[in-house]
């Protein structure tokens, strides 16, 4: 296995050299499940998927270390069979994504304001840059402040700056306990409550609301999760049935996902209600709010940044770019770290930003 | 003596005392906690305000003065260590706290603002910020941000990029720069993760925006006697792999606590050869449930003695013995040298008896304290800074530790940053093109490379140096010596 990689590997820094000497673009492609992520698709593909394989997995180190075309499914089952997990709930989209993309989206689940975001459990990568080089950055252990943190940049920088070719991840184990509440509440009172709950110290793993219900998971030592749920109240969900809940909201499979027109808007865990007509789920106890479909003429961009945040057009036209458009300053910075990790543009090109 | 033009520059628009210019009034910042390095700042400027510091960065990048940014100079790899001709910009000025927002539990900050303030700020809302250096009294935000500080809690909660959601500053062009915020996960490249931990080279930071946790409502810690250091390794071990992740998790050798008990009498088992403080908090409920489950993985880990703190003072005063090993060391010896190297948990035992060898190799005593449960070593030499042969060896006894712990998967870092202290480490650590890597970050941000100078990112030179220093050291004098 370790030699097939190996042979990958070589391979694969060939191809890279070559284009990066003939000015050739690449598009990086795992298992090409978040193909519809991002501004644009360009270049010749550069398939990665055939360089996977577990590399190292010690439970007692919370630590897992992959390469770039592992399957999630096979990373979450090798965990799974020592009870533990990938605490950020990576979202998938159909077919089983490589972990490669799942750091290069940098995504997270339901859990991301509560146990962390993709970028947190990060704690190394190999880079693969354009003149051929392999970089190791960070590494396997936890605490590590040897040099900037170019292992977390990397996460969410959807291919940008070069091939992230090996990963290691911190892992967690699963809490000893788990409850899903349901309420009848409006959406105002289920932030207000999220963040109510939260400033007590509730074991809360997941807040979200739609259709005129919240949605609460507790997660956690059994008798925590026992007496929040008796302060929280509401209609105790089993545990199935809580399981299928939160998988469909993690992997954007919940009805709402199949509309025309979906933005998805990151905002302050606690912003009041937006006023955007259009259906609307919110998921991170607040901190993220869905809109599908809002009504024609509706400046989500504004209403995102008066909330003071950003909004992304997940699906439909895109006005002026998918991502919520940078100030000139942080462009600026973008462009002169993208010059020097990868000076002939082959990497990606304008897919995390339009002509970068 | 007539000033210099940097000097006339930023008094034109600072107030008289915001510029010290006399010897004895810089002589204070001439170093930071690692007071083995020393060097005169060329003038030293406090501004009160936010546009007198963005001034000040215009203003030197005018004139092309090189500058160092300082908060409380508590730390501990000379990260802060001035330039001789540069301005030394001391942040300490800057310390309000600017909101506390208990309902989004967040607090924003200006970077002066010290550690521990910002937890008893949120004391009346029941709530505190995680990270807990050993130095949260005086240490501050802006430099905890710069180097990314741990403390003795982060397994569990996390380190500083894991509590900081967003910071605003100025690039060294004095430009205004706005990283992550309240909303998480915004669009581009994550910046922020990448300023978290830079020592100061690619920002300076003027507000920072934390995150607050609710306080838990109880915590107790356990204690475990261990016959020899690789069972307590193993226990650390045991402890993780049994799914528990206590509060925090720290081990002490047998020099660390005889060093700490005559004056803390924190009630330390002197027989063991490595005692482990494991704390659990929560619920009565939870931890009641987590002490016990922790107190069966210790003792089927082989240890021999075992106790439960009984009381809140019990607990405290067996903490205060850890918090304590630091100036313990400063009794025993004249100058003590910490390292910070960090290592995958499974290798403690062998690290910790490697280091014993070295010991006697360098002829010089070395304590270890250190977060177990992060793997992160403090080996503490203890020297004599007066004897400059003794310093010379204990510099390279950790530099020999470090490379241990490259060598084991790990880092020579893990909470103290590189600064100047750990420049030849870097060179063993990382190679040519990933330093180069470093360096275009820097350029990136700060392409006339004035933002603190010379730290961090070693140049290609010195690397080559310290190559051949390397083999020297191990070709002469210690060649007859097994090397671990």
């Amino acid at each position: 296995m370790a030699a097939t990689a190996d042979a990958h590997l070589a391979e694969l820094r060939e191809r890279v050299s070559a284009a990066h000497r003939t000015h050739q673009a690449l598009r990086l492609k795992g298992s090409g499940t978040k193909d519809f992520y991002g501004e644009s698709l360009a270049g010749e593909v550069l398939e990665l998927r055939a360089h996977q394989g577990i590399v190292d997995y010690e439970p007692s180190e919370l630590v897992i270390t992959a390469r770039c075309g592992t399957p999630l499914s096979q990373i979450e089952a090798a965990l799974a069979a020592h009870g533990q997990f990938l605490a950020f709930e990576p979202p998938a989209f159909g077919a089983d994504p490589s972990i490669g993309g799942v750091i290069a989206a940098g995504l997270s689940g339901p859990r991301r304001v509560y146990a962390g975001a993709a970028r947190d459990f990060v704690l190394g990568t190999r880079l693969l840059t354009g003149d051929g080089e392999l970089l190791r950055f960070g590494g396997q252990v936890m605490k590590n402040v040897a040099g900037f943190d170019v292992s977390r940049l990397l996460c969410g920088s959807l291919g940008i700056l070069g091939v992230i070719t090996e990963i290691s991840l911190k892992v967690l184990p699963r809490p000893r306990a788990e409850q899903t509440l349901r309420l009848e509440l409006p959406a105002a009172a289920a932030v207000e409550s999220f963040n109510r709950w939260s400033a007590l110290g509730l074991p809360i793993s997941g807040g979200a609301w739609w259709q005129g219900s919240a949605w609460v998971r507790l997660s956690g030592a059994a008798p925590a999760v026992r007496s929040a749920r008796e302060r929280i109240g509401g209609e105790a969900i089993d545990a199935a049935s809580a399981q299928a809940r939160w998988d469909a909201l993690r992997h954007c499979q919940l009805p709402l996902f199949d509309r025309r027109v979906i933005w998805r808007l990151s905002v302050p865990g606690a912003a009041a209600p937006l006023s955007l007509p259009g259906e609307l789920l919110i998921d991170w106890g607040g901190a993220l709010r869905w809109y599908a479909d809002p009504a024609e003429g509706a400046d989500v961009r504004a209403v995102a940044s008066a909330a003071g945040g950003t909004a992304l057009c997940w699906r439909g036209a895109a006005p002026a770019g998918r991502f919520h458009p940078l100030p000139p300053v942080l462009a600026r910075l973008h462009r002169r770290l993208k010059e020097r990790f990868d000076p002939h543009g082959i990497f990606n090109p304008g897919r995390l930003l339009a002509g970068l | 003596m007539a000033e210099s033009d940097i000097a006339v520059a930023l008094r034109r628009f600072l107030p008289e005392d915001c510029v010290l210019s006399r010897e004895e009034e810089r002589r204070p910042y001439e170093c930071d906690a690692l007071t083995v390095f020393r060097q005169l700042p060329g003038l030293v400027v406090l501004p009160r305000t936010e546009s007198q510091l963005q001034q000040v960065l215009l203003t030197c990048s005018r004139l092309k003065v090189p500058v160092v940014a300082r908060g409380a100079g508590t730390g501990l790899s000379g990260g802060s260590t001035p330039h001789a001709q540069g301005v030394l910009l001391s942040c300490a000025r800057l310390n309000r706290i600017l909101e506390i927002d208990p309902h989004e539990r967040i607090a924003r900050l200006e970077p002066g603002v010290p550690n521990l303030r910002v937890s008893e700020a949120a004391l009346a809302h029941g709530l505190y910020y995680a990270p807990d250096p050993s130095s949260q009294v005086a240490c501050s935000i802006g430099g905890n941000v710069a180097e990314n500080s741990g403390g003795v809690h982060c397994l569990k909660y996390g380190l500083t990029v894991h509590n900081v959601l967003g910071v605003r500053g100025y690039t060294m062009e004095g430009e205004p720069l706005e990283l992550g915020g309240r909303a998480p996960d915004g669009p581009g490249l994550d910046l922020l993760a990448l300023t978290i931990g830079s020592e100061g080279l690619l920002m300076i930071v003027t507000e920072v925006t934390v995150k607050l946790i609710p306080r838990p409502p109880c915590a107790q810690l356990v204690m475990a006697s261990f016959a020899d250091v690789h069972s307590a390794g193993s226990a650390v071990a045991a402890v993780i792999a049994g799914g528990i992740i206590p509060a925090a998790l720290e081990m002490m050798d047998r020099k660390a606590t005889a060093a700490v008990e005559p004056f803390a009498h924190a009630g330390y088992d002197l027989t063991a050869a490595a005692i482990l403080l494991v704390e659990s908090d929560g619920t009565p409920e939870e931890v009641a449930d987590q002490v016990r489950e922790i107190e069966q993985v210790l003792r089927s880990a082989g240890a021999s003695t075992l106790r439960v703190s009984g009381s809140e003072a019990e607990r405290l005063r067996w903490w205060s013995g850890r918090k304590n090993a630091f100036p313990a060391a400063g009794r025993l010896s004249p100058d003590y040298y910490c390292m910070d190297g960090t290592i995958p948990r499974r290798h403690v035992g062998e690290v910790l008896q490697a280091i014993e060898r070295m010991e006697a190799r360098y002829a010089l005593h070395c304590m270890n304290v250190f977060h177990a449960g992060d793997g992160n070593l403090h080996p503490v030499i203890l020297f004599d800074a007066n004897d400059h042969d003794s310093w010379e060896r204990a510099e390279r006894f950790g530099a020999e530790i470090l490379e241990l712990c490259v060598q084991l998967g790990g880092t020579i870092t893990g909470e103290h940053g590189v600064g100047v202290e750990k420049l030849n480490s870097m060179c063993v650590q990382f190679s040519p093109a990933e330093r180069a890597a470093f360096a275009a970050v820097k350029e990136a941000f700060d392409p006339a490379g004035l933002l603190n100078p010379g730290k961090v990112i070693p140049t290609l030179a010195r690397c080559a140096e310290y190559g051949r220093m390397r083999v020297h050291h191990g070709a002469l004098p210690h060649a007859d010596l097994p090397r671990f």
